[in-house]
């Protein structure tokens, strides 16, 4: 095994680790801190990958914004009260049991798998000469143009639900 | 394999830079008692050693001796790990300032963006503190301020936009390169103007101090902190100061580059550097022993209705001049 | 070979050797904030009593629950700030590939921009961006 075998072992195992804490923390704020370490690991292994762009907005987009959207609204809701409660529910064995044999069919199935990814232009040599911001700015922008502009709506959509389901709140 | 040497030469490196980085932070608390107290036609610490040189380490000394208070009803662990995270988003920010062209703990592409993506970590620390402490004023202090860094981030995050169309490089050691004839203050004065004012919500620092505001919330959100670990929310908070003087001084001041005449050339890259960066630091106690402090109302909306259209326009512009010359 | 997937391009083959130093700098921020914390258990005196450990509220006994529910405004900030993130990173690759893009990539960003400042102007109208 080699060390980078061993990293990626390790980040790869934390990965799980903490989504199993994320679920099973009662104090939601918790929660919350599990996913926060949940997302540096995610971004570690998007490094292994040679996507240091994903990595960053990564840890910008989601653990800077959508995760602290979760905490405010956890701390709005107050979920004190919560803490005290035994178990939210009572079927996890059955629950268990399905993700045990979902896991055992991936593995089935990738055992089968074989892939021949067939190397592209935007092999890892490329894109170490110019930059990964570069690179994908150039195909982001011409190629993709228009799933681009589309995501421009979504969020102009987004915009105007939060203003009005607050608006609603307010009055 | 990776190669040990290197290994060894990084954790050299961390270890030089981490141990300034802290010297700054006690001296930079000292600097700024004095130069407020003679702004304000007082003397500032003189008690502790010839001029008061000494009071940053006794002061260091009494808050690690000093009993760890944590509230009761607190939650526990956040309490504890809170300004923990505030540190270490402080202090890896520090990889990828190059010091001069050669001197960079890390030397990625993604600079700019793994500033912007720790400050967003380090509101965390911000926010788990104040709802960690089971205290109202630590509560009201860590909401407001997460609002305020959450709003100015995208100040700061767009600021940065112009200076990348200029550079076509998220590199820092890049974009100080892309300096060589003239630095970016030149043309991009209105980007510096917002980066410089979100860099100081950011850092909740006068007269954005709402979060710590001392007259209306105590001291905001570690108001429940006592001893080491509220010296390690002050270390967060001067190591910042630190990072946003040291990434305004590469995007807009031509970071180690300094004039090319006379005896001026032979000056060392490192000098020029820590020049600009303690002018900027200077710049941050002026401003606090000037202003008055914001309204939170005014705050907020001169980040969204001010800032964010200002940047906006400031990308327009420049797009378009580049796009003519 | 990973749970028998035979991949040229799967996690593990490539070294982000770029980060080691940025790994390192973690852990040592980590130990420069944990040491002084754990070494401090050693000297500093522990004397608690239940008023010393009371939050402070002026030195009036503390009343009522501290977690107490707060202005919606607050959730509605996080919510835009979460769209104009997403704006930004959309702006950072295209600022630096701009000089390739050429008035073809000026024209779709302004567009992009123009599309979300429609949004900001209702949020705006809207008193979203108000602070009473």
């Amino acid at each position: 095994m080699t060390t980078l075998q061993i990293f990626f072992i390790y980040f790869a195992v934390m990965t799980t680790l903490s989504s199993i804490l994320v679920i099973t923390r009662k104090n939601a704020v918790h929660s919350v801190i599990w996913m926060l370490v949940l997302f540096v690991h995610i971004a570690a292994i998007y490094l292994f990958l040679n996507a240091e762009l994903l990595a960053a907005i990564q840890i910008i987009v989601y653990a800077g914004a959508i995760l602290v959207l979760y905490l405010f609204v956890i701390m709005l809701l107050n979920l004190r009260e919560e803490d005290t409660k035994k178990k939210f529910l009572s079927q996890w064995p059955l629950g268990l049991i399905t993700g045990v044999v979902f896991i055992m069919f991936f593995i089935l199935i990738l055992g089968k798998i074989t892939v021949f990814p067939t190397p592209g232009k935007y092999s890892v040599e490329f894109i170490k000469s110019e930059g990964i911001m570069m690179t994908i700015g150039k195909v982001l922008y011409t190629e993709y143009l228009l799933p681009f502009e589309v995501v421009s709506l979504i969020l102009l959509v987004a915009i105007i639900g939060a203003v009005v389901l607050a608006k609603k709140k307010i009055s | 394999m990776m190669d040990i040497s290197i290994i060894v030469g990084t954790i050299v490196k961390i270890a030089i830079v981490v141990t300034i980085t802290m010297l700054h932070v006690a001296y930079a608390v000292y600097f700024e008692r004095k130069v407020i107290g003679h702004m304000q036609a007082r003397l500032g610490p003189m008690r502790v050693g010839p001029h008061g040189l000494l009071q940053p380490i006794a002061d260091f000394v009494k808050l690690f001796f000093k009993e760890d208070i944590v509230p009761s009803n607190a939650d526990k662990p956040i309490f504890l790990i809170a300004p923990v995270i505030s540190v270490v988003a402080a202090l890896a920010s520090l990889a990828v300032i190059p010091l001069w062209e050669t001197f960079a703990i890390a030397n990625i592409n993604i600079g700019i963006l793994y500033i912007l993506a720790l400050s967003s970590v380090g509101a965390y620390g911000i926010i788990l503190a104040g709802w960690s402490s089971n205290s109202k004023y630590s509560f009201l202090g860590a909401l407001r301020s997460s609002a305020q860094v959450i709003s100015y981030e995208i100040a700061m995050g767009l600021s940065l936009v112009g200076v990348m169309m200029l550079a076509g490089s998220a590199n820092l050691v890049d974009i100080v390169n892309a300096q060589s004839k003239y630095p970016f203050i030149l043309i991009q004065p209105v980007a510096f103007f917002v980066f410089l004012m979100a860099a100081i919500a950011e850092t909740n620092r006068a007269p954005f101090d709402l979060p710590e505001a001392e007259t209306e919330l105590v001291a905001g959100y570690f108001t429940e902190y006592s001893g080491i670990r509220f010296g390690l929310f002050f270390i967060a908070e001067y190591a910042g100061m630190f990072i946003m003087s040291a990434i305004a001084v590469i995007c807009f001041f031509g970071g180690w580059k300094g004039p090319h005449f006379w005896i001026l050339s032979h000056v060392p890259n490192i000098v020029w550097f820590l020049l600009k960066v303690y002018a900027l630091i200077f710049f941050y106690y002026w401003i606090r022993a000037t202003l008055p402090r914001y309204r939170y109302d005014q705050l907020m909306s001169l980040g969204w209705k001010l800032f964010i259209p200002l940047t906006l326009a400031n990308i327009f512009v420049t797009g378009l001049v580049k796009l003519l010359y | 070979m990973f749970l028998g997937i035979k991949a040229c391009g799967m996690p593990g083959t490539y070294i982000p050797s770029n980060y080691l130093p940025i790994l390192i700098i973690l852990i040592v921020a980590t130990l420069v904030g944990l040491t002084p914390l754990i070494l401090g258990v050693l000297v500093r005196p522990k004397r608690p009593y239940s008023i010393k450990l009371s939050p402070y509220e002026s030195g009036n006994p503390p009343v009522g629950d501290t977690r107490y529910k707060f202005s919606v405004k607050f959730y509605i900030i996080a919510m835009l700030f979460m769209v104009f993130d997403v704006e930004a990173v959309f702006l950072y690759p295209w600022a630096v590939a701009y000089d390739k893009l050429g008035l073809y990539g000026f024209i779709e960003m302004m567009l992009f921009i123009f599309i979300l400042l429609i949004g900001y102007i209702y949020a705006w109208e809207k008193g979203a961006l108000e602070w009473e």
